[in-house]
């Protein structure tokens, strides 16, 4: 694939970035002419992973969340959302829908919902050193 | 965000306009929460998210987190005007077999 334009951000993982975010990497995804739903899904995977970094990966502390996020010729996108926070042991038993380390009112379907509004979900994560997660979708657009 | 309440003939109806995130729940479920609790009579509680822009997954924490503070209660939870992704999203928890979920309307949706 070809590479055609790339956001690159940094910012703390502070609750009130959790709608910056979505909507930067909404606004900057909107180059691909896609559809409002198409801009919904993007903006709501990316609430998810945001929304992980900031409930697990630092919990009580603040650290950096970092997001690439790459536009590509065939229409592609490619967003990244990376943190330096505590990791997952198991990623496979994290992904399990419903599955939530916290409890109180969350639901545990960050994954499942990443999972339904992308094409491609890969998540790497080591314990102690932090997790990213990367995700492809492919823009159909308006009809052209 | 904002939470409008209004009680008629025993059913309180919360009407959330915004959006629902990590960031704004905690504010929602306190006003809400704190609704229920002054209000004597009520038998149940609609949720309206016709006025909702955008949610994510914390919504869905948000409605199943009503659902078990008001059950003990004997209060009813409905939730309506969810936009498709909403009621898509929702559906994902399996929400639908402990309370009503009703879509928006096609006119309304865009």
């Amino acid at each position: 694939m070809k590479k055609i334009n790339q956001l690159k951000m940094v910012f703390d993982s502070k609750s009130v970035n959790e709608s910056f975010s979505r909507v930067a990497v909404g606004a900057f995804s909107s180059q691909l002419d896609m559809t409002v739903e198409e801009l919904g899904d993007i903006k709501t995977v990316v609430s998810e992973a945001v929304t992980n970094c900031i409930v697990h990966a630092y919990g009580d502390n603040i650290g950096n969340i970092y997001i690439t996020c790459t536009v590509f010729e065939e229409g592609v996108i490619r967003i990244s959302i990376r943190d330096k926070g505590c990791g997952m042991e198991d990623v496979k038993k994290a992904m399990e829908p419903l599955y939530t380390s916290k409890g109180g009112d969350r639901s545990g379907l960050g994954f499942s919902v990443m999972e339904c509004f992308s094409d491609k979900l890969k998540v790497r994560s080591k314990p102690g050193v932090g997790t990213t997660v990367t995700v492809e979708k492919k823009i159909k657009g308006k009809v052209r | 965000m904002s939470v409008t309440i209004k009680t008629k003939d025993s059913q309180m109806y919360a009407f959330i306009k915004g959006e629902i995130d990590h960031h704004t729940v905690p504010s929602i479920r306190e006003q809400i929460d704190d609704a229920v609790c002054d209000c004597g009579n009520v038998n149940t509680l609609v949720l309206d998210f016709g006025d909702v822009s955008f949610m994510d997954s914390s919504g869905v924490g948000l409605v199943m987190g009503r659902y078990r503070f008001i059950t003990p209660m004997n209060i009813k939870l409905r939730v309506d005007n969810l936009s498709n992704r909403d009621y898509k999203i929702m559906r994902m928890s399996g929400i639908e077999k402990l309370a009503q979920i009703n879509q928006k309307t096609e006119s309304e949706s865009k």
